[in-house]
This record gives C-alpha cells, structure tokens and sequence, in this order.
C-alpha cells in the first residue's frame, strides 16, 4: 500500500499527453489531481490523446471516479481521446461496481495505451 | 455509541487525510476475520465512502468534527492460536453528530446518469450486504452496514415489498 501524498507527472510523447498519478487517488487526493487535470486538459487540441497510467494508484474511491467522469466530459467537449491504462485490480473493481468499466477506453499498459 | 460492545471502537475527525488509516485497519481486520482479499477491499471502500459522505455533506468540509467507527464481528473471534475463523460476517457501525436528514432521501443515483458525484451511496449498496441509514436519538446520523462471509441474497433496504 502507498500511504504517501499523491504525486503526478505528465509527458509528452507524440500526440499523447501521459498523466500519471502515483497514490491514492481519494478524498483527500482527488481535489489536486483534478486541479492538475484540468490545466493539462486545457492544453489539448483537438483530436489529440490524454492517456491516464492508473498503474501506480494502489486505491481510487468515488472522488477519483468523478474526476475520471469529468476528464471524460471535457475530452467530449473538445474532441481529444481519453485513455485509461494499467489499472490495478482493486481500482478496476471501483469502475465496476459503478458501471463504469464499459463507458471508458481502458487498455491493459501504457504501450497498448499508446498504440490505441 | 450503540448499545452492544464492538470488538473495535475507533474516533476519528472529520479529516479527509484520515479516512486511509480507517479503511486500512478496516481491510485488514477484515482479511484476519476469514473475509477474501476482494470482500475486504470491498468492506474498506464501503467504510470510505460512507466517512467521505460524512465529511462532505454531513458536516460541510469541517475537518474538526467527531465521527465513530465501531466493529462487531458476527459469530466472535477466532481464538488465539486458531486457524479457523469462526467470523460469519462482519457489523460496521458509524456514527456522527452532523445534521440529521430523513434516512429514505438518501438514495442511489441512476447509473445510467454519467456524471461526477452521487456514486458513495450506490457503491455502498452495493457491495455490503445490508444498509441502514438512521438517525441517532439525540444528534447526527448512523449508518450500519453489515458483509457476511457467505452472504445470502441481499434484504431490501427499505424499499417497498
């Protein structure tokens, strides 16, 4: 388990933005996840890729759902793709006790991410 | 506090910061009391989704304000040296002195509806075997949630029959 603060890097490569969020992404983490969020969202063009790399989120609660919905949401309004990778068994199960699972693109790893 | 004696009894602020260490003591007794890594994972995110509504509605964001976790294992405690669990589920209590609401509005959203917020209380029901909203006697609200080992089909939570 990662009890440290949430930490997040994001890169560049080729049309794809990379997110990645390192702790849990809870109550207590979501608000500046999601500030962070939208300033890289707001960078994207059109018809460019955010790819968010879940796999150093150990735990993700319904804060973290919504920002996921909300980074769903502005990837409808500006017409960029979001792509969801490399999440852990314990964050995979919160997406589908939600029904969630289905309503975003997950892939597996960032490779299968970038290969979308 | 409810009247029966827990097994744990825990009192924690409002602090969002907090909530890790209650969901983690929670999974991990969960895992020592016989329950499978993906019930407790579920148990813990129950606990934490019901302190998180707390703390966001029931007390507006103060961060200072009491909430209590109370446990009760279902069938008592394995004994020292023991193996076996005789552990058949698990009775998680919490209880805060936020403002009182009506138990019956506090309801799922449709899930169909994809949209950030009102997912707690869905994930809540969903994965516990039995959900009580009340309120307490005097102030604030209770919430007993109860996961068996071997849960039987779910009991309706209020709804009419």
């Amino acid at each position: 388990m990662n009890d440290s603060a949430l930490t997040i890097i994001s890169r560049v490569e080729g049309d794809a933005t990379i997110v990645s969020p390192a702790g849990d992404i809870d109550l207590n983490g979501a608000p500046a996840f999601k500030s962070q969020l939208r300033t890289i969202q707001s960078a994207l063009k059109p018809g460019g890729r955010l790819v968010i790399d879940l796999s150093a989120v150990p735990y993700m609660d319904s804060s973290g759902l919504a920002t996921m919905i909300e980074s769903m949401q502005a990837a409808r309004r500006q017409s960029f793709k979001l792509i969801l990778c490399g999440l852990t068994p314990r964050v995979r199960a919160i997406f589908e006790i939600a029904k969630l699972h289905t309503v975003f693109t997950i892939k597996g790893t960032l490779a299968e991410a970038l290969a979308a | 506090m409810s009247a029966e004696q827990p097994h744990v009894r825990l009192e924690i602020l409002s602090n969002p910061l907090l909530n890790c260490g209650a969901r983690e003591m929670v999974a991990s007794m969960s895992r020592r009391m016989g329950f499978a890594e993906d019930a407790a994972c579920q148990i813990a995110l129950a606990v934490d989704e019901a302190l998180c509504n707390i703390e966001r509605h029931g007390y507006d964001r103060q961060t200072d304000r009491p909430i209590w976790l109370s446990l009760h294992a279902i069938g008592g405690l394995a004994q020292n040296g023991t193996s076996s669990s005789p552990t058949e589920g698990l009775k998680i209590v919490i209880e805060d002195e936020a403002q009182q609401i009506d138990p019956n509005l506090i309801k799922s959203r449709p899930l169909d509806e994809i949209r950030p917020g009102g997912l707690g209380v869905h994930i809540i029901r969903e994965v516990m075997d039995e959900v009580i909203y009340e309120q307490r006697p005097n102030s604030g609200m209770r919430l007993t949630m109860i996961k068996m080992r071997n849960p039987q089909p779910k009991k309706d939570n209020g709804a009419p029959p």
